[in-house]
């Protein structure tokens, strides 16, 4: 049982060092937004899931479920949410075709 | 093992605020702050299962909420004021 919530930790490590490497390199708004959410929602979910094999059955098990399918439920509404008001504000895709006249 | 990924999780946190302070518009500090909320979330359930005690669990579930409800009154309120950014 333990070996499991070890293997999950691993996980939401390995989840995490590569959304946060996404957010701070990549060149727009969306694509920074598409590594955040996919980050935030793997890896803490990786983290619930082994505290749950961590815990067992019990009044923390149960509490950790609610806290689960809350932040399961709010992360992709938060996402689109900040979606949209880039998009409303006038943020520009990044492409490499429009840049490329600029540089020669 | 928990005391590693509770050490870990830290350290991404200062790294995440790193995006928060250098972005360049408003979009980019909001999904640094996404990622800040989403990651002490996390790290008070794991201090919460590493002391074994049930009352941080509480506080985990409030910020969850308290981090939505940040968001979208952000979102709605910079919104407003499109013109002045």
């Amino acid at each position: 049982m333990n070996v499991i919530g070890a293997a999950f930790f691993v996980l939401g490590v390995v989840f995490n060092v590569m959304g946060n490497i996404g957010v701070l390199l990549f060149p727009d708004s969306y694509s920074r937004l598409q590594a955040s959410s996919t980050c935030g929602t793997t890896s803490i979910l990786s983290f619930f899931i082994g505290c749950m094999f961590i815990t067992g059955w019990g009044p923390m098990f149960g509490r950790i479920l609610v806290i689960t399918l809350f932040f399961f439920v709010t992360s992709p509404i938060s996402a689109h949410i900040i979606a949209r008001f880039a998009w409303k504000s006038g943020a520009v895709p990044w492409r490499r075709v429009s840049r490329e006249p600029s540089d020669g | 093992m928990l005391l590693w990924v509770i050490r870990f999780m830290v350290v991404s946190l200062v790294v995440s605020m790193v995006r928060v302070v250098i972005g360049p518009t408003v979009a980019d500090r909001m999904i640094g702050l996404n990622l800040v909320a989403a990651q002490t979330l996390g790290l008070l359930v794991l201090i919460s299962v590493s002391m074994e005690r049930s009352v941080y669990l509480d506080v985990a579930l409030v910020y969850d909420i308290f981090g939505f409800l940040g968001i979208l009154v952000m979102a709605r309120y910079f919104s407003e004021k499109k013109g002045e950014l």
